[in-house]
């Protein structure tokens, strides 16, 4: 990623908050590098965010994890000054919102932040539409006018028709779609998201992270999403900040994250990630030996002769699959002056390089040939070996490529013509 | 003790303070008064030009939109009751007395209460305040209440007021305090000045609780008026000390009856009032 190019919504620079008395004498502690037990013992108060420094990026989805008790729910109440910052920069869109006063401040508020909360906080005593529109109402919008954009935003969300029940007649998720609704009313630039899906239940929580995901694609929003869930992390975050005892321990994508923990405590926060959840047959792929279609049936039996091999994948001028072909095929071929084109086995197993691994297995259990990674235009990428697929399951790093990232599709090109 | 330390002459000074008050204030406080006794009589002069059948079943169907059926049918029975026993005037003189006083508690208990809500300082000053006036004898605060309005109804009012207020107080706080944590966050979150978190959020939520704060000054109140009663405070009250002074059980017994089925209405009422103001907020819960 290109950060120069990429517009910083967000820059946190040396945010630190304390709790407690003390503050200042707990802040010169911190200067002189006490970690935060020395500190409530010497002073009696507790450190909640500890000196951190990240950007966010307008338009991405923002992943701060951590464990509870790691400062993550206080750092995003930081960033709309829900908590003030003890010590600290916080600029949004290059405003320092910790230097702004309570109505300059309550103004961001109401424009450019939204919220949505753990467990839900909906207004029990407001119907479902008129929690929708609190923003706009305190706003002072004129009521059909709020109103029209509640529903609006309600539709969004799925729920068009259940405006006028109350919160507790709604199932939990169905709350935190009003919650969404409500926050995405005032049409913010920035969401944040305190843990808004871990009171659900993991079903409606995976339904939830895939309409986010839509949502976010649709609406191209900064979502800022705290959890302390890492398959939820994984699965939604373009970057995920890994939080602990008020330190982000390690910012990164997810692939990053899982492939080059960059301590200890990261290793072993991801030590127990399902790989075969996370990793993609872009991964584990590995370079594919072809033969053009117009060498004809003895080059591609004399490259198979070569590399030791029983078949090899087919392709046109411009790298694209056609078929493999086998040894015995060739010979075949080559004996009736056949072309390739003509004993082609074109139904090859062929996977995109999202596909994640539990999708993989069974293609490739069954294949009798390795199975062919493809990119949308057909072009060969690579192919799935099974040694690599269980190596790769094993956390072998020897089976995963470049450090999980994938290799763009035309420097592969060129190294597999 | 007495002989070691000399002895401090503190219910001196009160009384000098009280004549002080007395003879600065005098003025206002008789402006006080003449208001607060205007008040209550020409409440009673009101509600009795009203017929006593007529009047019963104003308040059944007061009762009867308010809260349930029964307590409808109780109401009616019950007043028409107390006016075949003869003690129709007195009970009307009564309920002026104990709605004019938790008016007066409530019109300044909830704002004070609201105002604890809002300030931690405020909040301070006023819970030992509230202990002091609850645990205070009631007795007490009938004697500058003689010095300041005289003898009379509005002694009683006064007395009343002070002794009704901390529950509407107490609980006001308190039911603005209880709105969750979360919800405070969500109005912060979304910009919300403090009076608009006040007035759409937590006053709203707090409603039910409020009430029963409201329903425990109705019950303190009336629980006042036998002690108003012997500063002059007429009503049911006064017919009740009479029959302690005379010894005449059946004429204590008739009165306290009264008072006993007066109270359950105004009870049963606002509670229900409470109670439908949590339905419509809170639906099934």
């Amino acid at each position: 990623m290109n950060e120069q190019s990429i517009k910083k919504k967000i820059v946190v620079k040396d945010t630190t908050k304390v709790f407690g008395k003390n503050m200042k004498r707990a802040v010169q502690l911190l200067k002189e590098g006490k970690s935060k037990g020395d500190i409530l013992k010497a002073t009696g108060a507790t450190v909640g965010v500890k000196n951190v420094t990240f950007d966010v990026y307008d338009g991405e989805i923002f992943v701060i994890m951590g464990l509870s008790g790691s400062g993550k729910s206080t750092l995003v109440r930081m960033l709309n000054r829900l908590i003030d910052p003890t010590v600290g920069q916080i600029l949004l869109d290059g405003e320092d919102i910790v230097q702004m006063n309570k109505e300059q401040l309550r103004e961001v508020r109401r424009k450019k932040i939204g919220m949505v909360f753990q467990n839900f906080a909906l207004f029990p005593h407001k119907t479902i539409v008129e929690n929708t529109e609190y923003g706009l109402e305190i706003q002072g919008v004129p009521k059909d006018q709020r109103r029209k954009k509640a529903v609006e935003s309600l539709k969004l969300v799925g729920l068009a028709g259940y405006e006028d029940q109350y919160p507790n007649q709604l199932s939990g998720g169905m709350q935190q779609r009003v919650g969404l609704a409500r926050a995405l009313a005032n049409d913010p630039d920035i969401l944040l998201m305190d843990e808004a899906f871990s009171a659900l239940d993991p079903l409606i929580r995976k339904d939830m992270q895939n309409e986010l995901l839509q949502l976010h694609s649709d609406m191209g929003k900064t979502f800022i999403f705290i959890t302390h869930d890492l398959d939820e992390a994984l699965r939604i975050g373009d970057r995920i900040a890994l939080m602990k005892d008020g330190e982000i321990v390690q910012i990164g994508t997810p692939e990053e994250i899982l492939m080059s923990p960059s301590n200890e405590y990261v290793e072993r926060f991801v030590e127990d990630v399902d790989l075969a959840k996370v990793l993609t047959a872009g991964h584990i792929m590995k370079q594919a030996d072809t033969v053009q279609v117009d060498r004809g049936p003895r080059v591609a039996l004399r490259l198979m002769k070569q590399l030791g091999i029983s078949s090899i994948y087919v392709v046109d001028k411009s790298n694209r699959l056609m078929g493999a072909v086998t040894a015995q095929d060739a010979v075949a071929a080559s004996e009736t002056d056949k072309s390739l084109e003509e004993v082609l086995i074109s139904n090859l197993p062929m996977i995109s390089p999202d596909t994640v691994l539990t999708e993989l297995f069974d293609v490739v259990s069954t294949a009798s040939i390795p199975v062919a990674v493809i990119s949308e235009d057909r072009k060969l990428l690579g192919i799935i070996i099974r040694g690599a697929l269980i190596g790769a399951l094993s956390g072998d790093n020897q089976f995963i490529n470049n450090d999980g990232i994938i290799e763009p599709a035309d420097q592969m090109n060129t190294e597999v013509v | 003790m007495n002989e070691l330390l000399p002895r401090l002459p503190f219910a001196d000074w009160i009384d000098n303070g009280v004549d002080w008050l007395v003879s600065t204030f005098g003025s206002v406080l008789d402006g006080i008064a003449n208001v607060l006794g205007g008040v209550v009589e020409g409440a009673v002069t009101v509600l009795d030009m009203v017929p006593s059948i007529l009047l019963a079943i104003i308040f059944a169907l007061i009762a009867y939109f308010i809260s349930t059926r029964k307590i409808a049918l109780f109401t009616l029975i019950g007043l028409l009751f107390i006016d075949y026993l003869g003690y129709w005037y007195p009970m009307l003189q009564m309920l002026a007395l104990v709605l004019t006083s938790v008016f007066l508690a409530v019109v300044i208990g909830i704002p004070i209460g609201i105002w604890g809500s809002q300030k931690e300082s405020v909040r301070k000053v006023v819970n030992p305040l509230l202990d002091l006036m609850q645990t205070m004898p009631a007795f007490v605060y009938l004697i500058p209440a003689i010095f300041f309005f005289n003898i009379g109804v509005v002694p009683g009012v006064v007395a009343s007021v002070i002794f009704a207020m901390p529950p509407t107080i107490r609980l006001t706080m308190l039911g603005i305090e209880q709105v969750p944590k979360d919800l405070i966050e969500a109005t912060e979150a979304f910009g919300s000045t403090a009076g608009q978190r006040l007035m759409k959020i937590q006053i709203p939520l707090a409603k039910p609780t409020i009430m029963a704060g409201v329903n425990q000054s109705i019950m303190l109140a009336l629980s006042m008026v036998v002690i108003a009663s012997m500063v002059g405070a007429p009503g049911l009250g006064e017919e009740v000390y009479r029959s302690v002074t005379q010894l005449k059980t059946g004429v204590g017994v008739e009165t306290g009856v009264s008072i006993v089925i007066v109270a359950i209405i105004l009870d049963r009422i606002t509670q229900q009032a409470g109670v439908r103001k949590k339905k419509i907020g809170g639906k099934l819960s």
